[in-house]
């Protein structure tokens, strides 16, 4: 346990010394944002075993909201992305409400149809710029006083936030919430049998990823100044469950690892070699369910324990 | 001891000064500048990779010219027509390899998203290939030059010479974004000034690939002319699919942003007498021919306006350096607002207080096959439109910039 905690505190110490070591600080918040919106995807696949495939609808939505609150209702920025998370969690809780009553390909495919709804709605609502995207997001001051046009404090506003999102994640994973999820990803009749009401734990747990990949959302509007319908696709959605499994699934490290590796690659190779990059990333993707199913941080912990001859804890 | 610090440290600062008086300020030793453009999509035709060697083509011009003191560099870049991708790069070119100027950006949704980045960053945007008038009203910056032709030319020409041929009811067929909405607007306007109207309208997506349900809304309007408020593959697209459908035979088709690249991959069969508005016509002069003639050589393809554009901009940003002795934007842009720009693209061509570069637009007519006598011989230039006339006048500007 110790051991764990020396682990996460060297990484934070890296994360925070990571602007100074000529890492791009916007680079970087790009990559937090994803990492974050993967991990809460991930508390949905990797924890209660719920494939959604229009997670990117809570992630655009929450772009939009916080976008139009900071840019044409002057809210300060902190606030935006509250109102964001929230607004996602209430959706989350509509399209949840529907579609955890199925299971499988048709809770996936119940999650598609809503998002694409979703992606319609943002591509003729008025408020969005359709196309054009909603530009030219103000930053604003943190709490009045920290200016966030700085890339700087604004890295370290967006380090917090992913901060805090995992750590939440971490908690609820370890909670005797995050337990009775775990059982209902293993056998779903079972829970049932022990008295557990299935559908809700479900359903909290829907809310919960909901908002949280409204918080990333949001935070991305803040970095890039920019909401846009390509948040809302449902490639994104695509997107993040491959960041998911590429990473490894039902680790909390995971999601982080493998945002890391596809944002990453995505900005490297698109100079290169244009729209390919999807083709490429595709290509990454059916090799990491043919060699390593349990991802980069599954595969890394299998490893270990095999060395150590520790037990699955 | 703090005094003589002090000394020491002012006096540094002064020899500094006095010596960076004489060599040109350049930021990093280099003038570096950004070709942000589709690479792959559907209007990498007439940007892509022909405004990268027109870009090229003039920094090797202007080194054999000049003989700058500076160093040149280009670099580009796909946007894949996003204006968020375009944006993230360009913010990143900014701030990590210190461009200086960034063109072609075509694409209207990309250009005011980098017109936003480039005024915070304090950097110059010279638009080419982007058409919408929101770049020089809502969202002009003291930062953004647009360059070779917006929407308002555009219908100035096209519209209202159809207008005055008796094609005086109008549906449009819109792209949906920034750049259509624009040509919609302004090619409205004209046609209601000029005693049409405007029977109707139909959004469709960037890119579309199936045209059939929105040609079959324009049909039913029974409007004289269908206006093709798109460009690129959109109206390529367009106009192959309403040849199909028999829609020409009834009706025709205004092409409201042609560019010769579209006629080339269209054929003079499917597009002959359509009238077009065009801000540079590689067989205009011998001047252009030269040009067209290089940059064949280069691409075995005839230079479109945005090619032509994007040389005629590099060229004249990397003279407003020289000139100005710097590559610190402010100064840049005031050297550049005070020149006239007379080359191959332009004849005292004018850049406006809301960054409008001024010059003549032609408008012309494509020719039947049996006309064409040689590759590349598609127009007839019918008339041409001074650059006043051409463009919104500067008491029409919703730019902030524009004193009154």
């Amino acid at each position: 346990m110790t051991k764990r905690r020396l682990g996460y505190g060297l990484l934070i110490v890296l994360a925070l010394v990571a602007p100074y070591a000529g890492l791009y600080p916007v680079l970087l918040m790009k990559i937090l944002c994803f990492a974050l919106f993967a991990c809460a995807f991930n508390l949905l696949l990797g924890y209660t075993g719920l494939l959604s495939f229009g997670h990117a609808a809570f992630f655009g939505m929450a772009g939009y909201v916080a976008g139009h609150g900071i840019k044409v209702w002057g809210l300060p920025p902190e606030i935006g992305l509250l109102l964001a998370a929230l607004a996602a969690a209430a959706l989350g809780l509509v399209f949840g409400w529907l579609a955890i009553r199925r299971a499988g390909i048709y809770f996936a495919m119940i999650t598609l149809a809503l998002a694409q709804m979703m992606y319609f709605f943002f591509l003729q609502a008025p408020f969005t710029g359709g196309e054009d995207g909603l530009q030219d997001v103000p930053r604003g001051k943190l709490l009045g006083f920290i200016n966030l046009a700085d890339d700087l404090n604004l890295y370290y506003f967006v380090l917090a936030i992913f901060i805090f999102g995992f750590w939440a994640i971490y908690r609820t994973v370890h909670s005797p919430f995050g337990h009775v999820l775990k059982a209902i990803r293993e056998n779903e009749a079972r829970a049932t049998s022990l008295g557990y009401d299935v559908d809700r734990y479900k359903l909290l747990a829907f809310v919960l990823s909901a908002g949280l990949s409204g918080l990333a959302g949001a935070t991305k509007t803040l970095v890039f100044r920019f909401a846009t319908l390509t948040d809302a696709h449902w490639h994104q959605s695509g997107e993040v469950v491959l960041m998911t499994l590429l990473g490894g699934m039902g680790t909390s490290l995971g999601p982080v690892v493998g945002a890391g590796i596809i944002v990453t690659l995505q900005n490297e190779l698109a100079d290169k070699v244009g729209s390919l990059v999807s083709v490429i990333i595709g290509a990454c993707f059916v090799l990491c369910v043919l060699a390593f199913r349990r991802g980069v941080v599954g595969e890394a912990g299998a490893l270990y324990r095999r060395i150590t001859g520790e037990r699955r804890s | 001891m703090k005094r003589r610090l002090c000394c020491a440290l002012s006096l540094a600062v002064l020899v500094s000064v006095s010596a960076s008086a004489a060599a040109p300020k350049i930021s990093g030793g280099v003038v570096k500048i950004g070709v942000l453009t589709d690479m792959s999509g559907l209007y990498s035709d007439l940007g892509g990779q022909g405004s990268v060697t027109g870009a090229q083509m003039a920094v090797e011009d202007f080194k054999a010219q000049y003989k700058p003191s500076f160093k040149i560099d280009v670099v580009y870049a796909d946007h894949q027509n996003k204006a968020d991708i375009g944006s993230n790069k360009v913010r990143e070119w900014y701030d990590r390899e210190d461009v200086d100027m960034v063109t072609d950006v075509l694409n209207s949704a990309v250009a005011i998203a980098v017109a936003k980045v480039t005024a915070e960053k304090k950097r110059i945007l010279i638009d080419i290939g982007a058409g919408s008038t929101r770049l020089t009203n809502e969202d002009c910056t003291p930062y953004s030059i647009h360059y070779a032709y917006d929407t308002y030319a555009l219908a100035s020409g096209t519209a209202k010479a159809i207008v005055k041929q008796g094609g005086d009811s109008w549906f449009f067929l819109t792209a949906d974004y920034a750049f259509g909405h624009s040509l919609e607007k302004d090619s409205s306007d004209i046609v209601k000034a000029n005693g049409g109207k405007v029977l109707g309208t139909v959004r469709h997506p960037l890119n579309a690939s199936d045209f059939s349900s929105f040609l079959l809304q324009a049909q039913s309007s029974k409007a004289k002319i269908i206006g093709l408020a798109n460009a690129g593959g959109d109206t390529i697209n367009a106009i192959k699919a309403a040849a199909e459908f028999g829609i020409t035979k009834n009706q025709s088709l205004a092409g409201l942003l042609v560019f010769i690249t579209d006629v080339h991959s269209l054929g003079l069969q499917l597009t002959q007498g359509m009238m077009l508005t065009d801000g540079w016509y590689w067989d205009y002069s011998d001047e252009t021919r030269k040009f067209g003639k290089r940059y064949f050589d280069k691409m075995k393809k005839m230079p479109s306006m945005v090619h032509a554009g994007t040389y005629s901009a590099t060229f004249n940003y990397l003279k407003a350096v020289q000139a100005a002795g710097t590559d610190d934007a402010d100064a840049v842009m005031k050297q550049l607002k005070s020149m006239t720009i007379n080359d191959m693209f332009a004849k005292g061509g004018k850049i406006r207080e809301d960054g409008r570069m001024v010059h003549d637009m032609y408008l012309m007519q494509v020719k039947k096959p049996e006309e064409s006598k040689y590759p590349w011989d598609y127009y007839n230039v019918k008339a041409v439109i001074s650059g006043d006339d051409a463009y919104q006048p500067l008491s029409l500007s919703r730019c902030p910039l524009v004193k009154k």
